[in-house]
This record gives C-alpha cells, structure tokens and sequence, in this order.
C-alpha cells in the first residue's frame, strides 16, 4: 500500500525531502518570514527554510485578514521611513494601488493634530494637503461634511496584497536561493546549546515533522511570537490583541468603481475608526473599543477556528459605540448588512514598536515581531541586513531593537498593563513627551523618599523614575520672571520651574539625581584590549582617566555613545544612559571575547551617581572633603577616589549641563547620606535639586551635547555628528574600516548644527515652542533640505536656552549651509518660523571656560 | 398574522469540534455562539411573511442567560418581541425542553391571542435531537410538519382558497410534498428555504433597546439522559498541491508512477 501523501505548500517540498539541518530556519509564513527569506536571498543567503504552522498561501495569522492599507505619514523616523520603504517594496512589486487617504477631525484639538501630521509629511517628503469639510466631500461624496472640521489628505495613502507579496518573496526564495518551504508543520520545541564561551545559543527546531539542526533561527510568527520564544528561554514581548472589523454592504456607491477601492481611505480620528473601501463593501475597523488582550494558549488552532485562528469571534456589545459614530459619518452604512465581523488579532509591545533583532537571550534566535502589514517588507529587509552586516544599512531601528527592552518589560505584567494602557493611543494625539500612568515606580534612586516630599514631577525612562523638575522650586519662577508657555500643547508636560532651576544652576548650583545611569564594569586581563575594541577613541589611557567615546556599527554609524572610565590595569567602567542601557549591555556580551579574559558585571544598582553642577559646586564640594578639588587636583575627566561626608565616593570631573562640578558616584545605600550633606553644605550657596529638564534639554542644549537616539543614530558618522578626533588611533574597533574610510574621504557632507529660533510668533500671533520632533528645517523657499544619502535635515532636539535667550534646535545640515549666519526656517504645526545656525558646537561657553577654566 | 420562532442558542464551530473533558458539552473556550442555522433561516421567513402579510413576530429561547444575544440578533434582522426562559449552562432535555416552551406559549398565547404560526429550525444544529418542535406542537394540540422548505399564506381548503390555511412545501426526492396545514400550526423550517439576511448596522443599534421578557419555567427533567459526548475519529484528507502550470507534471507523472496507474 502506498502511504497517502501529505500536506505540503504549493512550493512542493515533500515531507520526504524534511531536512536534518539548515542554515537559517524562519518561522512563520506572514507578510515577515515571507518578506525575510526573500530578502535574505537577495542578500546571497542559501539553505534557508520556512516553515509554517497553518495552510499556504494563507497560514491564518494576522496577515490573512489585515486591512492592508499604509497611511505612510508617522511622527516616529523609525516607523515613517520604514512604512515608506515598505510601500515602496509593494509598488515595485506592483501589489499596490494608491487609494489616497483622508484623516478627518471632529475636535479642534484634531485639527491642530493634523497641521502637526503636516509637519511631519514636510519633513519625510510625503505630499499631502489640509482641507476643508467641504474638499472633503468632494473626494468622498458620501461623507457628512457637517460633523466634521477638516481633513488631511495623502494621496499615496496605499492598497497593498500582502498575501499575494509574501507568496511572491517566498517564491523568489525558492527560485534564488532554494529555500525549503513546509506548511501545516508545527514547531513543538526550539533546543539550545552551549556555545563558544557557555553562551546559550540555538541549535535546532523541533517540529512535528522533524528536527531541523540551524545556525539561525528567525522567530516571525507574530502574535504567536513569545510562546515560540519562549520554548528557547527568550522572550519576545508582546501580546495578541483584538482589533475589531466589520465588513458592511454591498452600496452602490462603492460597488459602481468596479474597484477593489475607488474612494480614498477615511479615518475617523476622533472615533478611533477607519472606512476601508473593499470591493461593493465598507470595512469599518476600530481601535476605540476596550483593549482586548488574549494569551498565546487562547488563540485557536486552525482546526479548530471557525474563520482563522486570529479572526475571533466577534463582541459585537465593543463594537456598537463605533456603529453609531461611522453612521454618523457615513449614513449610508446604517443600511448596509454586516456581512462579516471579526476580533482581529494584532501584536502590541510595551512601548508600541517592533521587536527586531537578535534576542539578548540566546544567540543567533531572532526577532522579527510585532510588525504590521504596513512596515512588513521594509522590516524584513532591516533583520535580513542586521544579519547579514551586523547591523540594518537601510534605517536606524534603536527603537526598535529588541535588546531595548529591560528584564521587568518583558514581564507579561508590563506587557498587558502598556498594552492596556496604550490600545486607545492607537488613533489618539500623543503628546511627545507623554508619560504613561500605570506600572510606575518600577525602578527609583535611593533618593525618591527625599524627592516626593520636595515635590518632584517625575518622568518615567524606559522602566526608572527620574525628577523631571520639582514642586519646591516653584519660586524660581517667580525670581527670575518666568512664565508658562502661551499654547496648552506645547506647556503640557513641561513647566517654567525647569528654566528657574537651570538658571538657578548657572548662578548658583543644582543637585541632579543620575541614579538611572546604566554601569557596568569589563574585568580580567582582556578587558583593556575588548574595551578598545568597542570605542572609537583610545580607552586605553592612565587609569584614573575617563573617555567619552561613540561605539560604530560595522559600517561606521553611530551604535551608542557613552563615557568610559580606566578604574585599573584590567578593569574599565562604562556608564551610559537609560535609554540605551539595554541596547549597550547587549552589544557588549554579545562582542565579547569567548576565552574568559573578560568578565562583564552589571552594577547599576550597586552605584548610585549625583551630579552637581555650577559655579558654586567646588565650594559646596569643598566643605565635606579634603580632596583637593582645583583643576589641577580634580582636572576635567579625571577620576578620583575620594571622601565626601565622610563617605567612600568616586568623584567624576564632567559635566554634560555646561557648568563646572561633578558626577559623585557612591554605594546605593549611602547616597541619602551623600544628598542630605550636599543639601545642607549648598543651603547658603543657592543649591537646588535639579531636573532632567535641566540635565537632559536645556543645559545640555546650550552646550550643543548630542544625545544618543536623537542627533546620534547609525545613518550618521562621528565626522558628521563633529565627535571625530583629530587622528584615528591605531587598535582596531568595531566599524574602523568605514570610518577610517570616511575620514579619508574629506569634509563631511553634513554637519550637526545648533540653530536658533529668530521669531516664535505663530499666525495667531502666540509665540510657539518647537519640541524636536523632527519638525523638517527648510530653505529660504520652503524646500526640504535633502543630502545626497536621502537623509533630511530636520530638528533632532530642541528646547528653550534659558542662559542664551534662545529656542533651539539641532539639525544637520549640509556643509555649505552648516555656517554661523546661515537663515533657514523651520516647520512646526504647519507654519513657519525663522531660524539661524548658531554654531557646529556650544551656544553657551563655547570655549569651556566655565567647565575647565 | 402573529408568528413565534423558537431558537436555541449553538456554538459556532471550527472544523474540528471540541468536547470538554467530563463529555457534557461542547468545549467552547475559542468558540462564538450562534443561532442554529435551521432556526435561522426560520426567522428570516417569519419576518418575511410579517413583511408581506402584516403582523408581528416573537421569538423564544431556552437556554443560558447568553442567549439573549440570540434574541437580539433576531431584532437586529427584524423580529419584534422576545422571551427568554433561562436556565442553568447545561441543556435540558427535550421533553423538558419541549413542556417548558409549551407552558411559556401557552402563557403568552393566554394574554395576547395564538400565534397563527410557530416555526422551528428542523433540528438543532448541535444536540440534533428532531424532537423539540414535535412535542410542542403535541403539547399545545396543534398540526406539525417537518422539513419545511417553503411556506406561503392561504391555501386550499375545501375546495377554495382560504387565508386561514398556511401551504408548507416539503423536500423529498424528486420534488416537493405540498401540505395545507389549519392555522395555528407549527412548522418545522430547513435552511435554504430561503437566504437570511445579515443585520444592518441600524438594526444591530435598534436591536440593543429591545425589550427581552424572561419567563422562568420549572419543569421536570424528561427521560433522556445525556451519557457523555464522544468525539469521532478524525477522517484526515490531506491535500497535496503538486505546483502549478506545465511544470507540475512531472510531479503528477511521478505520483501516478507512485502510485502503480502508470507502470
């Protein structure tokens, strides 16, 4: 008898042919495995195999029942240029028709919302219109122009096939590289092993099939994706989440385009809806219902599904509010039969981006999750080109770098309660600077008693409680004449005490709490030699001395930057920022050296840091120590071995707020000891506790400070960011060869610049405050400023200069227009403002007088 | 015309049916609920006939609290008036089933007039037990007829047409057996009888302030005794797409080699 056949995919590989051992094994056959093995095929990768739980071409994950449609305008870089990428993937692959697209507003708030979507179509060069209820109408004659008070229109607003694209990919895997395909193949296990070093990395995919032996392991099996993680001891945080669709019709209207879609896209922003043409039919998709979140384990097999493991059962009891508004919209819909109605599945993350990458916890398992339809192609380029170059070429991804996530976020505690919290931001108006309500508190300095009672407002980084500015200083504002800002948006989340405590710092000084700083130490005979691998600058210098250094991708772009301290012969200390914690412990480990020459702890919760700054802090200082604290004894970049209050301290000469003093690290517990002295020894000499308002944006502004994630990203070079030294040093580094080759090739094309802000006077006569959104700086004409890599020239960080009297801004900008005196304007809620470059570096102090002087 | 349509409230089901582990049910954890689809297509034609003849149509559940989702799904497509007799998860049996609706149509019947029609789905879609409608029509002493495939007002009776006689087709092999049944009757309705409607958007709005009576019914457990539920050896047939245009065909060649059609 011969053994029936069995179920393989329409790529025909017979379960006969099921190979033991594979290069790389992707999992998942969305619109992101798909995508991923063709752009790893295109990329020279062979032996590849996907394999996939469900049936081709439709596997029954989120794909197969997605809206399919990109609006390509995003305030976030990362999510902007990656949805345009990707819609440019589906354009070349003509499985794309541009349907154009409106966001219409109900409220004023809205509107003013939408002149910012305007801002940032200028600044990623997506055209786009503002218009009026009745240009409305004009393109959806079926609208009811009278609930409305305009619209913003996008006319490559795209219709995409992602079912036909992945099939497309996947075949152009097939035929390029012979990539394997398996459908209706169950991954039951991902084993590990130990590794060079004891590094646990991956080893094989068990399936129901068989074992596959593979040097890499890509997860892609979206809202499935942790469970899968999870059989390999990683974690992928994210979490299902039900996005509701109804599917209404036949109309007329619709059904006489003859079109799969005829009218442009509408989203109802203030309802939280959208109104998808789809053939004589109306989808009508919300994301303004209570967040529903499942567990893995809740979702259906396929077998078991009455439409597709992610196409729930539909409640209709979430769905009702937003019928009501939609034929509010849309009379004709309250006619129209529901012919289909779904709880969608999707993935939502802790903080609402992607998780790509390698996953910090075993090696060579990676991560290309928690992508939508809408950034899938250009997603899967960046994991294919992160793979293969040791970091994506087409984008900067750091905010999409899964090693961003620390231990307590991937918690599925964190991950419900963000999710929960941020399911209704979906179509809402996020405030840039918005802080989240729940999961508080979850890391705090030794000072956080101290701080609550001095009424501190606190913003949360990542998973720490740092003091934004505090209540008590509430009479600096008064003494220095200080007012809240003209306009609610750009007042909310900021406060006037934040300049009285800069202020205060340059006249006096201010005590800020850099608890959150993220430290680690590289032990052991090697750890000299690994930590010159890492930096750009030489770290090899007397012990006792400090670097400030940048870190480059292989291709010579910005991965951190960061201090680094020779504490000993074989014993250097990194300190970095919060932010980037995650990204630079897991750049470390996973460089390291296998052969036991280094150790690597992480011993951000033993130290704690201080920071005290301004033209008083010597004499503070001077009080409670007998370290001589002159330049000569405490000269900039120098670390010492001190006592202060009787405490063991290291002190730190640096300052990244622009005013002589110190980072005073000490044991966790003795910092309260440490702050109460410092308060009391400063009483009479005008000392504050001082925000992260100061620290992080108007000292650090004034001083023209680049900050990792904002003017630092890995499209730009040291030369460009103007953080090159003058000679490259001789160890060999991780991305010398592009820099060096960067170096030779002369002046940089681009320059970081800090402009000012001439006239903050809006239309309506309200002086307005730039918040360093990417707001785009233009010519003279109004013209984008693009360099010839296709990177636009756009506001990095900006903030008020309290000491300068100046609103500024950072750009790059290209050479010739990177002169002091250059007019450019820049665009901030869809208007204009005058600008001029001020300076390559510091608008205050520019020559460190008050630091080293 | 007055016209009740009983429903029951069913899961929804995947391809492959679950059973909960003690065998009492069916295990619902990923599944929706629905109205059987016989029941369905019943409500389409009691709204249908009330379109066309005037008159009003009321639909009755027993089942869990739920069901009142059901009730209002018949609103939303059009009907008018609804009870629920609410019991506890676990169905009951058919003759309990059957003397609980009895009773709750005899009490509605009591204040507002008989229904000239009471319609059932054929049998439920997931207990199939075929009995429901039958003893009911039995209890209330009233002509039933099964696998009803259409239904029209008026019928011959003696000789003439006369509008108190409903005309009920029934599917058999080779053609359809006509009955002209006596209103009050019950009939028991087939899916594809006709094609139900879905909800508009409108009508699932308006469904929301429909008013559901509950009638509470005490009645004896009947004879039947549910043992446990067994679910049947899957039959898998797996299909193997061999690829696509000419260069599928040496794949079929050697399939049908394979296979020992060509030798």
């Amino acid at each position: 008898m011969v053994e029936p056949p069995r179920a393989v995919s329409q790529e025909n590989n017979r379960m006969s042919d099921f190979p033991t051992r594979a290069n790389v094994v992707v999992i998942g056959a969305g619109i992101v495995g798909n995508c991923l093995v063709g752009h790893l095929a295109r990329l020279g990768w062979t032996d590849l195999v996907l394999l996939e739980k469900g049936p081709l071409p439709n596997p029954g994950g989120s794909t197969g029942h997605a809206s399919n449609f990109i609006f390509p305008v995003d305030h976030n870089k990362e999510m902007a240029l990656l949805g345009e990428q990707s819609a440019n993937q589906y354009r070349d692959m003509q499985m794309s028709v541009d349907s154009g697209g409106i966001e219409v507003a109900r409220t004023q708030a809205r509107m003013d919302e939408l002149t910012r979507r305007m801002t940032s179509a200028k600044a990623w060069g997506i055209e786009a219109h503002m218009l009026t209820p009745s240009q409305v109408k004009e393109l959806v004659p079926f609208i009811n122009e009278d609930v409305i008070l305009g619209g913003f229109h996008c006319p490559t607003v795209s219709v995409v096939d992602s079912l036909e694209t992945g099939t497309t990919m996947r075949r152009e895997a097939i035929e390029k590289a012979g990539c394997q395909v398996f459908a209706n193949t169950e991954v039951l296990d991902i084993e590990t092993a130990e590794g060079a070093g004891g590094i646990t990395t991956v080893a094989a995919v068990v399936t129901d099939k068989g074992t596959i032996e593979a040097d890499y392991v890509v997860v892609a099996c979206g809202v499935w994706s942790n469970r899968i993680a999870n059989m390999a001891g990683a974690t992928i945080p994210l979490v299902p989440a039900v996005h509701q669709m109804a599917d209404v019709g036949p109309m007329d209207v619709l059904a006489e385009t003859n079109n799969e879609i005829g009218y442009p896209i509408v989203r109802d922003m203030d309802t939280f809806c959208y109104e998808r043409q789809s053939s004589g039919s109306m989808e009508v998709g919300s994301y303004g219902h209570r967040a529903i979140l499942h567990h893995p384990d809740e979702i259906p097999s396929n077998a078991e599904a009455a439409l597709s493991p992610t196409e729930m059962p539909f409640t209709p009891d979430d769905f009702d509010d937003q019928m009501e508004t939609a034929i509010e919209l849309m009379d004709m819909l309250g006619d129209a039969e529901i012919k289909y109605a779904i709880n969608g599945l999707l993935s939502l993350t802790p903080d609402t981006m992607p998780c790509l990458g390698e996953t910090t916890e075993v090696r060579n398992l990676w991560s290309a999750a928690a992508v939508w339809v809408k950034e899938g192609p250009g997603m899967a380029q960046v994991v294919a080109e992160w793979m293969t170059h040791g970091y994506p070429r087409v984008i900067d991804v750091h905010g999409a770098d899964i090693a961003r996530f620390y231990d307590q976020e991937r918690s599925d505690e964190h991950i419900w309660s963000r999710a929960d919290e941020h399911f209704i931001k979906t179509y809402g108006i996020v405030h840039p600077a918005e802080q989240w309500e729940g999961r508080r508190n979850l890391e705090v300095g030794p000072y956080f008693s101290r701080q609550q009672d001095l009424d501190a407002t606190f913003f949360q980084a990542r998973t720490w409680e740092r003091p934004q500015w505090y209540g008590v200083n509430a009479d600096l504002v008064e003494r220095y004449g200080l007012a809240e800002r003209e306009v609610e948006w750009d007042n909310r989340w900021w406060s006037p005490i934040t300049i009285g405590e800069h202020l205060n710092m340059r006249e006096h000084c201010g005590v800020v709490d850099l608890s959150s700083f993220q430290i680690y130490e590289l032990d052991g005979p090697g750890a000299i030699e690994y930590a010159e691998r890492l930096a750009v600058n030489k770290v090899d210098v007397a012990v006792g001395r400090s670097i400030y250094t940048p870190w480059l991708t292989p291709d010579g772009g910005f991965h951190s930057d960061l201090t680094m301290m020779r504490l000993g012969e074989d014993r250097m200390r990194i300190v970095t920022g919060v932010f980037d914690g995650g990204r630079d412990e897991f750049w470390t480990r996973r460089h390291m050296p296998t052969d036991d020459s280094v150790t690597f702890t992480n011993i951000t919760r033993q130290l704690t840091t201080l920071g005290l700054w301004g033209p008083n802090a010597p004499a503070v200082l001077s009080q409670l120590t007998g370290q001589d604290l002159s330049q000569d004894g405490s000269p900039y970049g120098s670390i010492i071995d001190a006592e202060v209050a009787g405490l063991p301290v290291q002190l730190f000469r640096i300052s990244y707020v622009g005013d002589t003093g110190w980072e005073i690290y000490t044991a966790w517990e003795n910092g309260p000891a440490l702050w109460d002295a410092l308060m009391e020894a400063g009483a009479d000499l005008g000392i504050r506790p001082t925000g992260g308002g100061v620290y992080g944006s108007s000292g650090r502004l004034e001083k023209g400070y680049r900050l990792m994630g904002a003017e630092l990203e890995s499209e730009y070079n040291p030369l460009e960011a103007g953080l090159a030294r003058p000679r490259l040093k001789a160890a060999d580094f991780i991305g010398r060869d592009a820099y060096h080759a960067a170096r030779e090739a002369g002046d940089p094309e681009v320059s970081m610049c800090t402009l000012t802000v001439e006239d903050q006077t809006d239309g309506q006569g309200r002086s307005r405050h730039m918040m360093g959104g990417n707001e785009p700086i233009l010519d003279a004409d109004g013209g984008r400023i693009v360099d010839s890599h296709g990177r636009v020239s756009r506001a990095t960080s900006a903030g008020y200069g309290p000491s300068v009297g100046k609103h500024l801004l950072m750009s790059y900008l290209p050479r010739e227009l990177a002169v002091a005196g250059t007019d450019l304007q820049v665009m901030y809620m869809n208007e204009m403002y005058p600008v001029k470059v001020a300076s390559t570096g510091a608008v205050f102090d520019p020559d460190d007088t008050r630091l080293k002087g | 015309m007055r016209i009740l349509v009983c429903v029951k409230r069913v899961p929804a089901p995947g391809a492959r049916i679950n059973v909960t582990a003690d065998g009492q049910t069916v295990d619902a954890a990923h599944l929706g609920f629905t109205t059987s689809p016989h029941e369905e297509c019943a409500v389409e034609e009691a709204v249908q006939l009330t379109e066309a003849h005037g008159g009003e149509v009321t639909v009755m559940t027993l089942g869990p609290v739920a069901a009142e989702e059901q009730l209002r799904y018949a609103a939303s497509v059009g009907a008018h008036h609804f009870v629920l007799i609410p019991i506890d998860d676990v169905d009951w049996d058919p003759q309990r089933t059957a003397s609980a609706l009895a009773e709750a149509i005899a009490a509605v019947e009591e204040t507002n007039g008989a229904f000239d029609l009471i319609l059932f789905g054929n049998e439920s879609a997931d207990a199939g037990g075929f009995q429901v409608g039958v003893r009911v029509a039995n209890h209330l002493g009233r002509p039933i007829v099964n696998g009803i495939k259409g239904i029209e007002i008026g019928g011959e009776q003696g000789g003439e047409l006369d509008e108190g006689v409903a005309t009920a087709r029934r599917e058999i092999d080779g053609g359809f057996e006509v009955y002209n049944v006596p209103m009050p009757a019950v009939l028991g309705v087939k899916e594809g009888i006709n094609l139900p409607r879905y909800p508009t958007m409108k009508g699932r709005l308006a469904s929301k302030k429909a008013v559901v009576d509950t009638d509470e019914r005490t009645v004896e457990a009947g004879g039947q005794v549910r043992l446990r539920l067994h679910r049947p050896v899957e039959q898998i047939s797996e299909t193997v797409i061999l690829g696509t245009g000419p260069e599928a065909a040496p794949a079929v060649v050697d399939l049908l080699e394979e296979l020992g059609v060509l030798s």
